[in-house]
């Protein structure tokens, strides 16, 4: 009557139309925290699975509950009294309730705020995408893995019919009839032909019938011969083995250059982070290993680590071409052109000294952007600002400065932002490149 | 005998061996009475899966379970909680899941606790006999899962999932408490089925597409079911808001008013287990131990198995103090297990004290007929106020506190002594019947002919009122489903 059943071996995820209905309904403040927890992780670790925490406002499940704080009264009996006796008095906590600890389990739909759950790599890049706006095949190309691909890798004696290789197992074939001697078709004619010849001789003399006999054997012998060794036997055949190899990738270096001067606040560096992690993933996804360097500036270049880069700041004046020098430098210490594509993505809010534009723009022209592979500027404006320089003409003077570079180099690209939306047209050029070359 | 396993890894001859085994002593020597059993062994994967809708094997879709599997998921990564051995449906055949990880000895244990004990009880009290029909849960699950992805498909997941979160709202507002609920049988949930989809093809015209935006096709006329209560006249005061929106609501189409059916008859489904708590785990717990006491004197497990059951045991029923960081209300695997081992004690071994408070059972030897009893024609509000003894009164030290929501202080009424015995115990029971801990709610009336205004009160218990936050969200759901105002009113209760 009992029966046991196995059913580890059922599909998984049984729940996974209900993990998307989930987070359908909680978008919105999946959203936020994402963004959040994307502000205070590092840029490299963007496409990791992570924890989230949401509040639960939008998900919460209402049901009737009673409220005995708020008016009335009741009994109720509690487990493990020490010292009371009738009469007593027991305080009640501030919060909470029943005497002990406060949290009442299930009490679902008041008791919790936040929640806490994983939200997987491909989650978060959906929410991360969204934001920037990206077309839907860059999504897909920036979330494959890293490609692999099928090399010939010898001969083997299994595979699928389909990879024979038939020169080879013809050729063995060959050499193990030769080997044990199999009579070819040829021979076994001659033998006929002789045997014909022998039979329509006249008169049939004995020597003639005894030659007849022999030949009669030999041909019953060839024939048998060929049946026991076969034309081609499972021995002989051989397949062409693949094995699956990732695609040789080289190294890649992103030089992340930004302003750190008073003007630039909160909203800048995060806008500038953004564009900081797309680059990332993307080079991520083409280069096996990818080196970031944080270089800040104001009228003083420095190498500094993630942390310091985004969260601290100095005061003094703007020279853009302070931190170009640094980066040459950098380069010329640690990444030689040969082993290293060079990336670079500077983000300013467009102020330099004057004077200073026209020095960027020969060092760019000299010295950066014949070793870079691509050289993307943002300058980041607020919305105000965005109206006023509508035009691409109009500008500050590094910024009409980098559109002559713009305009002699077609892997320079340079793009104002004022949210998070315009960030991928500045790596349009970069994506347009991967499509034809992958 | 030799025991029947050493190792500590399972495979499926010996569960089935152990079952065996089990199953001699479960029925040979306890006479328990069970359904057949279907034992099924799941990954921990699939028991959050399980956990997440509502410890069914298959449920419809909707995110507030998704939203449970991934607060259950995130709690068991973290370490926090670790998963059930175990999850039995009240079924027939009886389902119990075994989870992979299990040793051989909790894989005893588990089959001895779920496999018969919850089955025993599940076949045998009366509460699960009258209100819910075991054998055909499954196929009304099958049927509830098809039907809201098809509504799903047709009329969008949104406005199905409005209607279901309106719907989960009321849940604990669709059962009926007092009045038993017609039990549609597998054949008969079917042929309904087939009889409504027909009449509906029947009754759709593609002309109706043709209407201009914003004029509603004729309604189609009911189909004709004598066994089904025809909205005519309603019956107000109504508790089952549910089931009387499903009637009455002026709004739903004919599909929303099935989903609510759905949700209320699941509701109904799941309502003896929650007023059987504590008897249903005290039951099970009752069984395993009693179970694998006895393999042990047969010599069927080893004492090292035996060992590493009691700590599983003695874990399960342990029960911290009010004023312990582990507390979180009362153990029910302690309060049950503590209570049967108690009745098992007094039958056996009485002392003075027995005799006087329970003279029926006291002394009378056969322990297993009391229990049958008890765990037949009990709920836990009953049992609590018949069979709790003063010694387990004392064993857990209970002591019952009066709360008065202007006061700063709990007051201390009654504790575990001769004067107050009689007094927590009633107190403790009262806080285990789910009519007096759930709130009151009824539908007093609605204006159906004028401007069709719902009235719902809340009866107050004792003075008590309903959080206002979470009583808003929900009177909104009200007003979704019907349509029109909803006017809420808090009355204290006239008794």
């Amino acid at each position: 009557m009992t029966q046991f059943i196995d059913r580890r071996l059922n599909p998984k995820g049984k729940s996974l139309a209900n993990r998307q209905r989930f987070l359908r309904r909680a978008r919105t403040q999946i959203r936020e925290a994402v963004q959040k927890s994307l502000k205070d992780s590092a840029v490299a670790d963007i496409g990791k699975n992570r924890k989230i925490k949401i509040s639960s406002r939008g998900t919460r499940e209402p049901r009737f509950r009673l409220d005995p704080k708020a008016g009335g009264e009741r009994d109720f009996v509690l487990p493990g009294n020490k010292e009371f006796s009738p009469g007593d008095e027991i305080k009640k906590p501030r919060s909470g309730e029943d005497g002990g600890r406060g949290k009442q389990a299930g009490d679902s739909g008041d008791g919790e705020d936040d929640f806490e759950f994983t939200m997987t790599q491909d989650e978060i890049l959906d929410i991360f995408f969204e934001d920037l706006e990206l077309p839907n095949l860059v999504r897909t190309t920036l979330k494959e893995t890293p490609s692999r691909t099928w090399r010939r890798s010898g001969i083997t004696t299994a595979g699928s019919p389909t990879q024979i290789n038939l020169i080879r197992t013809m050729r063995h074939a060959f050499g193990r009839r030769i080997a044990l001697k199999r009579p070819s078709i040829a021979n076994l004619n001659l033998l006929v032909e002789q045997l014909d010849a022998l039979e329509r001789e006249e008169p049939q003399t004995d020597e003639i019938r005894a030659r007849i006999v022999t030949l009669r054997e030999d041909i019953a012998k060839a024939n048998a011969k060929r049946k026991w060794i076969g034309f081609i036997d499972p021995i002989d055949v051989r397949y062409n083995a693949f094995t699956e190899q990732p695609i040789p990738t080289s190294q890649a270096v992103m030089f992340c250059l930004m302003d750190v001067s008073g003007s630039m606040g909160e909203r800048e560096k995060d806008l500038a982070k953004r564009f900081y992690m797309l680059l990332h993933l993307f080079l991520k996804r083409r280069y096996e290993r990818v080196d970031i360097v944080f270089i800040r500036h104001t009228h003083d270049a420095q190498e500094v680590d993630e942390q310091e880069f985004f969260y601290s700041r100095q005061s003094g004046g703007t020279i853009v071409s302070t931190a170009l020098d640094k980066m040459l430098e950098i380069q010329k210490e640690r990444y030689a052109t040969a082993d290293w594509n060079i990336y670079a993505a500077q983000a300013s809010d467009g102020y330099t000294q004057s004077g200073d534009a026209r020095h960027c723009v020969e060092m760019l022209n000299a010295d950066i952007m014949p070793l870079c592979q691509y050289y993307a500027y943002i300058e980041i404006l607020d919305e105000r600002e965005m109206e006023v320089f509508a035009s691409e003409d109009s500008g500050a003077e590094l910024w009409r400065a980098y559109r002559t570079v713009a305009d002699l180099w077609p892997n320079f690209a340079t793009k104002r932002i004022s949210k998070p939306a315009d960030i991928f047209p500045v790596f349009r050029e970069l994506f347009k490149k991967t499509e034809v070359t992958s | 005998m030799t025991p029947l396993f050493t190792e500590s890894e399972w495979d499926f001859g010996t569960l089935d061996r152990v079952y065996k085994a089990i199953e001699e002593i479960a029925l040979g020597e306890l006479k328990l009475d069970v359904y057949p059993n279907q034992i099924e062994v799941i990954s921990s994967e699939q028991m959050l899966d399980a956990y997440s809708s509502l410890a069914m094997p298959l449920m419809y879709n909707h995110w507030s379970f998704g939203k449970l599997f991934a607060r259950e998921e995130a709690m068991y990564r973290a370490g926090y909680s670790a998963l059930a051995y175990e999850i039995v449906i009240n079924s027939s055949p009886c389902i119990s899941y075994l989870l992979e990880e299990n040793s051989m000895t909790m894989q005893a244990l588990v089959i001895a606790h779920a496999a018969f004990g919850h089955n025993h009880f599940f076949k045998n009290n009366y509460l699960f006999r009258q209100w819910t029909n075991a054998e055909g849960i499954l196929d009304y699950l099958a049927f509830a899962k098809r039907y809201i992805a098809a509504c799903e498909d047709r009329h969008g997941r949104d406005d199905v999932e409005a209607v279901l979160d309106s719907a989960h709202a009321l849940m604990d507002q669709g059962v009926f408490r007092y009045r038993r609920p017609p039990r549609p049988s597998k054949e008969r949930v079917l042929e309904k089925r087939r009889k409504r989809v027909e009449h509906e093809e029947e009754a759709y015209s593609e002309l109706w597409r043709t209407l201009p935006a914003g004029i509603e096709p004729p309604a189609v006329s009911p189909a004709i079911d004598p066994e089904e209560d025809y909205p005519g006249e309603m019956k107000v005061p109504e508790e089952n808001i549910l089931y009387f929106l499903e009637k009455h609501s002026p709004a739903l189409k004919p599909w929303q008013r099935e989903m609510l059916r759905i949700v209320r008859n699941l509701s109904q489904y799941f309502y003896p287990q929650r007023q059987t708590k504590v008897m249903n785990e005290g039951c099970a717990t009752f069984v395993h131990y009693t179970l694998m006491n006895a393999l042990y004197d047969k010599g069927l497990i080893t004492e090292s198995s035996l060992l590493e059951f009691l700590h599983s045991h003695t874990s399960v029923v342990f029960q911290p103090d009010f004023d312990d960081r582990r507390y979180y209300g009362l153990n029910p695997y302690a309060l049950g297990y503590g209570m049967m081992a108690d009745i098992k004690r007094i039958c056996t071994t009485p002392t003075p004290e027995d005799r006087d408070w329970f003279p029926h059972i006291a002394g009378k030897g056969d322990w297993m007929d009391v229990l049958k009893d008890g765990w037949a024609n009990y709920r836990d509000e009953s049992f609590i106020e018949q069979f709790l003894s003063p010694k387990l009164m004392r064993d857990f030290r209970m002591f019952a506190l009066f709360d008065k929501a202007d006061e700063g202080a709990y007051k201390v009424s009654s504790i575990h002594n001769e004067t107050g015995y009689r007094r927590v115990r009633a107190s403790l029971a009262r806080q285990y019947d789910v009519g007096s801990a759930d709130a009151n709610i009824q539908i007093t009336g609605a204006n159906l002919h004028s401007d069709r205004k719902l009235f719902v009160e809340h009866r107050m218990n004792r003075g008590v009122p309903l959080q206002v936050q979470s009583r808003e969200l929900v009177c909104a759901h009200i007003e979704r489903l019907w349509g029109h105002e909803v006017i809420f009113e808090e009355v204290p209760n006239e008794e």
